[in-house]
This record gives C-alpha cells, sequence and structure tokens, in this order.
C-alpha cells in the first residue's frame, strides 16, 4: 500500500471524524450562548485524563476516559457553585473553573512525569497526528485505535441528537418552558456536558485540546452566521468541521514544500487555523452577517 | 354549574414561601383564583410574580407552602396546563421559525422520542392563525416585531390546548394591535371555560382588561375585583415600599 493509506489516511480519517464530532456538539453550545463552556470542559478534563492514567497506567483508556467524565462532571458542578455562591456572570465562573482545573492538570502531568511514566505536554495540546499509522492498510481492523475511538464516540454523539432532537432543541431555546411540559433540560443539559467531555478525550490523543476546543466553537459559529435553519445550521456545522480537517492537513503538508522551506506546520495548528478563517469569512460574507452597526450594537451590550 | 366545581380554584396557593440565592422572594403567600373571569398578578419590579409562577409549576424550589393548580398537585396536571415565560427569557435569534416555536407546544403530548407529524403540524398553524400570524409562520422568529414574538408564544401556548394558561407579562413591550389580538384571544378562551393568569405591569389597564386582580409584593397584599383590590391604601404598601410609585397613582 502507498504512503498515503498508511499516513494521510488515517491522520485525515481521526482529524475529520474528531473536528465532526466537536463541530457537531459545538452547536448546542452556541445556540446556548455557552461556547465557553466546550472550552472550559476540555480544559478541566485534564486532571481527569492524568489522574485516570497516574491510577490505571497500561489500562489507560478505559481508565482516562473515566477520569476525564468525572473531571467534567465535577467541572460543571463546580461552575454552578461558584456561579451561585459567587454571584458572578457564567463566563467569570467557567474561567474561574477551568484554569484552576487545567493548572492542576498540569501540576499533575509534572509529577507523572517525574514517576516516568510517558504522557507528555505536547501530546495534549497539539495531538499527535503525525503518529496515526495504519501500518497495516487496507486491513480495515489495524486501523489505529484513535480513529475506532472517535468513530465511536461519533456515532454515539449522532445517535444521541437524533434520538432526542425535539427535546434538545426546546431546552436549549427555552429551558424554563421544557420544564414546565415535564421535559428535563438539566438532564439534557448534564448530557450535553458528558458527550463534549467524550469528545474532548477521544479526540485529545489525535488532535489535541486547541483543535478540539477551536472546533466545539468555530465551525457552528460559521454556520449559525450562514443560516437561519436549525437543521441547515448543524449540518453545515459538520461540514465545515470536516472540510476544515482536510483543507488544514493539506495546507500543513504541501504548503511548507510548495513555499520551498523546510519547515514544516503543525497539522492541528492548521485546521485550527482554517476553521477560524471560515468564521471570519462567514462573518464578513454570509447571509447573515452583521452589519457595523449591529456589531456595535452587541458590543455596547456586551 | 354545581358548587362543587364553583370552590374548584384553577391556582391556589397556600402559605406560600419561596427563596431564591438565600433571599426570601415570596413570603407565606395565600392566593386563591375564582374559577371564572380573567386574573392579573400586579406588583412592582422583584416582587416575585414571575416566581409564583415558577414555584407553582415546579421550576423554583418552594420553602414551605403548596400550590394546587387545577385542584391538583402540579406534577398531575402538567399537561393540561399552558405556561408562557417572559418574552425576554428566550434568545429571539435562535434559528428557528414561528411554525417551530408554535409546534413546541405539541411537544408534552407527543412525549419523548417521537417525532412530530403532519397532524402536528397543522395544529401549530392553526395556532397561529388564531393570532393572526399566519402568513409569518416560516419566518425565523428573530425577525418579527416585539408583538408578533408574543403572539407566537401565546401561539404555542394555545397549541397546547390547556385548561389553565399562567401568561407572563402577555402584554409587555408590544405594539397596540398585538395588545388588541392578544387580548381578542385571551377573551375567546375565557368564554371556552378556560382559566386564564396573566403577570401584568400596567395598573392603568387592569381593571380594562381583568375580573380579578392579586397585588403581590414578596407577600399577597390584597386579592379581589379591580375596583376592590386596588385600593389607594393597597398599592401605597406594595409600590412605596419598594420606593416605585407608579404614575397611574399620580395622575
Amino acid at each position: 500500500m502507498s504512503l498515503f493509506w498508511q499516513v494521510d489516511f488515517p491522520a485525515l480519517l481521526a482529524a475529520g471524524l474528531a473536528s465532526g464530532l466537536c463541530a457537531l456538539l459545538g452547536n448546542f453550545l452556541v445556540l446556548r450562548r455557552e461556547s465557553l463552556l466546550g472550552d472550559a470542559i476540555a480544559h478541566a478534563v485534564l486532571p481527569g485524563i492524568v489522574g485516570g492514567f497516574m491510577l490505571a497506567g497500561a489500562l489507560a483508556a478505559s481508565a482516562m476516559l473515566a477520569g476525564a467524565l468525572a473531571a467534567a462532571l465535577i467541572a460543571a458542578g463546580a461552575i454552578q457553585v461558584v456561579r451561585r455562591l459567587g454571584r458572578i456572570e457564567p463566563g467569570a465562573a467557567m474561567g474561574a473553573v477551568f484554569t484552576v482545573m487545567f493548572a492542576a492538570g498540569v501540576f499533575m502531568l509534572e509529577q507523572a512525569a517525574a514517576r516516568n511514566l510517558h504522557i507528555d505536554t505536547d501530546c495534549v495540546l497539539y495531538g499527535q497526528l503525525e503518529d496515526i499509522l495504519w501500518l497495516d492498510a487496507p486491513d480495515i481492523w489495524a486501523l489505529p485505535r484513535e480513529v475506532w475511538t472517535l468513530a465511536g464516540v461519533f456515532a454515539a454523539a449522532a445517535a444521541a441528537v437524533l434520538l432526542v432532537a425535539k427535546e434538545i432543541r426546546l431546552a436549549v431555546f427555552d429551558p424554563a418552558f421544557a420544564a414546565a411540559l415535564g421535559f428535563r433540560p438539566g438532564l439534557i443539559h448534564l448530557g450535553l456536558v458528558l458527550f463534549v467531555a467524550a469528545a474532548a478525550i477521544a479526540s485529545f490523543e489525535a488532535v489535541g485540546s486547541i483543535l478540539v476546543i477551536a472546533m466545539l466553537i468555530c465551525p457552528p459559529a460559521a454556520a449559525r452566521l450562514m443560516t437561519d435553519n436549525y437543521r441547515t445550521q448543524i449540518l453545515l456545522s459538520i461540514s465545515l468541521g470536516i472540510g476544515s480537517a482536510f483543507a488544514g492537513y493539506g495546507l500543513a503538508g504541501f504548503a511548507p514544500a510548495l513555499l520551498g522551506a523546510s519547515w514544516s506546520l503543525n497539522a492541528a495548528g492548521c485546521i485550527a487555523v482554517v476553521s477560524g478563517l471560515a468564521v471570519a469569512a462567514a462573518a464578513l460574507f454570509g447571509p447573515r452577517r452583521l452589519s457595523f452597526a449591529s456589531a456595535a450594537a452587541s458590543l455596547g451590550r456586551g | 354549574m354545581t358548587a362543587d366545581t364553583q370552590s374548584a380554584s384553577p391556582f391556589e396557593a397556600n402559605g406560600l414561601t419561596v427563596a431564591l440565592g438565600g433571599r426570601p422572594v415570596l413570603w407565606n403567600v395565600d392566593v386563591r383564583l375564582p374559577a371564572r373571569g380573567m386574573s392579573a398578578v400586579v406588583g412592582p419590579n422583584g416582587a416575585g410574580k414571575s416566581t409564583l409562577f415558577k414555584a407553582a409549576l415546579g421550576l423554583a424550589p418552594v420553602l414551605t407552602g403548596q400550590v394546587r393548580l387545577l385542584g391538583e398537585p402540579v406534577a398531575r396536571v402538567r399537561r393540561r396546563i399552558a405556561y408562557m415565560p417572559q418574552r425576554s427569557s428566550v434568545d429571539w435569534d435562535f434559528p428557528v421559525s414561528a411554525r417551530d416555536v408554535a409546534a413546541m407546544g405539541l411537544y408534552g403530548r407527543v412525549g419523548w422520542f417521537r417525532r412530530l407529524t403532519k397532524r402536528h403540524l397543522e395544529a401549530a398553524d392553526a395556532a397561529l392563525e388564531r393570532v393572526g400570524l399566519a402568513d409569518f409562520r416560516n419566518r425565523q422568529i428573530g425577525r418579527l416585531s416585539g408583538g408578533q414574538q408574543q403572539r407566537v408564544f401565546l401561539a404555542r401556548a394555545l397549541a397546547q390546548e390547556a385548561e389553565l394558561l399562567l401568561l407572563d407579562e402577555p402584554f409587555s413591550g408590544i405594539d397596540t394591535a398585538s395588545e388588541a389580538a392578544i387580548l381578542d384571544v385571551l377573551a375567546g378562551l375565557e368564554g371556552e371555560g378556560r382559566h386564564i393568569v396573566c403577570i401584568h405591569h400596567d395598573l392603568r389597564t387592569v381593571a380594562a382588561y381583568f375580573d380579578h386582580v392579586t397585588v403581590l409584593n414578596a407577600v399577597a397584599i390584597a386579592s379581589g375585583p379591580p375596583a376592590e383590590a386596588l385600593g389607594e391604601e393597597t398599592l401605597r404598601r406594595a409600590y412605596d415600599a419598594s420606593g416605585l410609585r407608579p404614575r397611574a397613582l399620580a395622575a
């Protein structure tokens, strides 16, 4: 098999799945006007991941997942507590909680490194897209573990979103009305938090937490500027996420060569930059683009 | 009408105390709204009017006391109650159409996991028609005027075909045409024997629009027909304590 199938294809697959998954879930955060929550969760899972890894060592995958989910729940709970007790705005509560938890995670990482456990900071932040190899291509069962994990979480998230599509839409749009009807907006929000945490842990190994945060926010934000239709927005954001992954990966692979440069570009970083450019393009040229007057007004509102 | 149904109140609170964030918002509130006619709840900002509705619906934590809606605990009658939150409580930039929002009134009947059918969408359209928005059903809700948005909310409540409607400020910040349209629909519902309770902000129109009014400011200060309940002394107690003397009284 050619190098493409062994090196580029599995990396593209992992990046595409991670980007599509994060974009799907990010829609509900953006629509709730809680985009920062994705950032918070993606950071706050770090101590859970490291803690799970330190406790379980070789049996890392499930322990890290359990640790990450627990950390996400603790973060979501702590954000509510800080918000209520501190009577501060949600953004400040999220910022306070996730920076503290992320710092704790970095501290734990150092402790883990001191004990010669192999888990490194670069991997958490930037991912290791270049290390995702399909050496036994085309044996489909030999696809790397990261790809299978991402595919599994993507399938579960898509199935959940389809199953409770109308309940999610109601809970995100009007939680008080949803609760009055007997639906459980709190439960749906909790499910969203858990899925974002699962997406973060499934993605971080392959693409790193920077890309997770970018993909939770950029594709849904760009899609939000391009349509007023709920379903179109979700499908468009997934397409934008996957498209950014392919374009960014291609950019990282070919741009230095085309320029005759000897340096290389980080693929996850390129993908995040492309998704950011998509938001800029949608804001400038999209059908729901902001006029300067309304942009100024919304800035004024804070 | 039997004596029994006459005595059944659609909205009855006994000794209701609610605290939010450690601050008491409602204090030992007793309210008993009559079975017939349109009822209003008035009071200054922060008087706990919206909290009264939320506590009644189980959306705010009740410290002591209880509320019975349609003579039952709320958990048993959820389907028979339509709640319209304040218009400002939702994000009107949300990517849904007027019809999508009206159809949300049917979600309770449809239940978990099941999808809306054509029949449900027709019911949503009928509700929009009744509030005079048939031509706007495919419009994104952010592109409607404030009065039209309020009518979309009312259409959602109509689609529920509820016996009791709890409407939080249905006349707030809207144009006179929408106000007349909403009033007309509510009068029609009242004529069908449905119970209507509105949180209302405009003391000048209470007597014209409502048959019964409850004056609230953390405690229930007065309750009765507007002519009796809205006395000088009552309003002074309700509004002066909060430093907000309404213009209606100054005139």
